[in-house]
């Protein structure tokens, strides 16, 4: 049975440049990059080096990088660390009701201590507008936190407008850039972002390693406590080899994007046009043409989400669901009633994403294995009576 | 997650579809919840199960248990039926992750719906 992966939103391959540059880390050089020896150093040296090729990735400097343990903790120490540094200033943060969990859980427990949080509305692509932005801004206004791309259905956000009224109304700007950061171009400088977090096994680098980058003059308090590594902005011993790993894979996907966007491109067409003529109504969730070049999401009518991934799965296709029986709830996917799908329709969302190494050939199997899960599933439907 | 049996009965659901001169039909769940369940009886004058089948909208475990409850009672006086539970459900399927209990609630629902559909209509009749 042909094995196909279309996951990529959940995570990436480890790259075979990723993977070989982190094994001196994991074999020869064990030393601690606090420690004042040469082992120490040596591991410091990579450390380093590795911080140069994320901030070059992003526009950032190197200073501005701090490493954490992923995406998840870049947004948790964003969030708790300006309500926390920023408290007398004010209590309100502005948000977007489509954010990962790791931005949204956070924002929820600040209003149980009393903070005010905006959840800014979408429209039907999933996307907010600068002006929305602008009109939430208070005077107790004290951080943005809109991410770049969506995870889900792979909208974009006007992320460069946003961030220039950020800068006029001199609040903190921070973005969610874990989907984009390797896949589409991103410059934090160019774009006005005063904080941004990414996670490296979103783009073939190793999981459990991340970064934030912040901006010189911003200090935000340490999420970690009990060591000084990071400039006292993170504690707690370096996961060199990851961190070696990350600079590698972030390096590459910048080198690589314009092609490996290409390659995506076209085999994201093959998908939709394949899912729109074999399949019918299907409604493509997220805008046709301003979302992430690797991601594809349809509700498919009549039918459940699970049930698809699990017809999907027993013929070896990797896929997800916004659908609420893949999440452990009762409710389907927040993103995408956000963007007003009925329950019903929510519920049969099916999520493809690619990644550059997929083969037109790897997609055709897909196609062939999706139409089939939707026949048979649809035969079974009560709702459906075609 | 899922066992082998209720992979087997989502693969190769059984007794699935409508059946032809129902006498009892019942539907529960809401696709706000994402799970609905038809179920079909035909119910002889001796008040035996004769003939059963659904149509469900839901997960994996609400397409393997609708096709498992009607295996349970399928030959089975409604008196009999009426004493499915969810449990058994889960038991003959060997398991549902906890997540799933309620698919089982589901069909045990779907079949006591039914077999009131079928009593309300012989009342009917009278």
């Amino acid at each position: 049975m042909m094995k196909v992966y279309l996951d990529n939103a959940a995570t990436t391959a480890l790259s075979k440049e990723a993977l070989e540059s982190m094994m001196p880390y994991l074999t020869q050089v064990h030393g601690n990059p606090s420690s004042f020896h040469s082992f120490g150093r040596n591991a410091r040296s990579a450390v380093e080096k590795a911080r140069e090729q994320v901030a070059n990735a992003i526009g950032a400097l190197p200073e501005e990088i701090i490493f954490t343990g992923g995406g998840t903790e870049s947004d948790n120490t964003v969030i708790m660390g300006t309500a926390q540094r920023l408290k007398d200033r004010g209590n309100h943060i502005i948000t977007t009701a489509v954010e990962h969990h790791a931005v949204l859980h956070p924002c929820e427990e600040l209003e149980k201590r009393g903070f005010e949080v905006t959840y800014l509305e979408v429209d039907e692509f999933g996307a907010v507008s600068p002006e929305q932005v602008e009109a939430a801004i208070k005077d107790n206004t004290i951080l943005v936190t809109i991410m770049f791309a969506n995870n889900e259905v792979g909208t974009i956000m006007p992320i460069a407008q946003i961030g220039e009224i950020c800068r006029k109304h001199n609040v903190w700007f921070h973005t969610d850039a874990v989907q984009a950061v390797g896949h589409v171009p991103v410059n934090v400088k160019e774009m006005n972002i005063d904080m941004l977090s990414l996670s490296a096994h979103k783009f073939h680098g190793p999981k459990g390693i991340g970064a934030l980058y912040v901006k010189k003059g911003i200090r935000l308090p340490s999420l970690i406590m009990g060591g000084a590594q990071e400039k006292n902005r993170r504690a707690g011993t370096e996961n060199v080899a990851a961190i070696v790993g990350m600079g590698t894979a972030i390096e590459l996907a910048v080198a690589n994007m314009e092609n490996s966007t290409q390659k995506m491109l076209t085999l994201r067409d093959r998908l939709m046009n394949g899912i729109e003529s074999r399949i019918s109504e299907v409604k493509l969730n997220g805008h046709r043409t301003n979302r992430l070049p690797n991601n594809v999401n349809y509700s498919i009518k009549y039918i459940e989400g699970e049930g698809i991934l699990l017809h999907l799965d027993l013929n070896g296709v990797a896929a997800s669901s916004g659908s609420a029986c893949t999440s452990g709830s009762l409710d389907p996917s927040h993103v995408l009633l956000a963007m007003g799908l009925t329950h019903e329709v929510a519920h049969g969302s099916v999520r493809l994403t690619l990644s550059e190494s997929n083969t037109e050939e790897e997609i055709d199997y897909a196609l062939n294995v999706l139409e089939k899960a939707v026949t048979t599933l649809r035969a079974m439907s009560p709702l459906y009576n075609k | 997650m899922y066992t082998e049996k209720v992979l087997d009965h989502f693969s190769n659901p059984r007794n699935m579809g409508e059946v032809e001169g129902a006498n009892g039909v019942g539907m529960v769940g809401n696709a706000k919840c994402g799970d609905i369940m038809q179920m079909f009886i035909k119910v002889n004058d001796d008040e035996i199960i004769e003939e059963v089948g659904f149509k469900t909208f839901g997960c994996g475990a609400a397409i393997a248990t609708s096709s498992m409850a009607t295996e349970l009672i399928k030959g089975k006086s409604i008196d009999e039926a009426l004493t499915l539970t969810n449990a058994a459900v889960v038991e003959a399927l060997e398991g549902l992750p906890p997540v799933k209990i309620h698919c089982s609630v589901l069909a045990e629902e779907a079949v006591k719906s039914a077999i009131d559909d079928y009593r309300k209509r012989k009342e009917e009749n009278k």
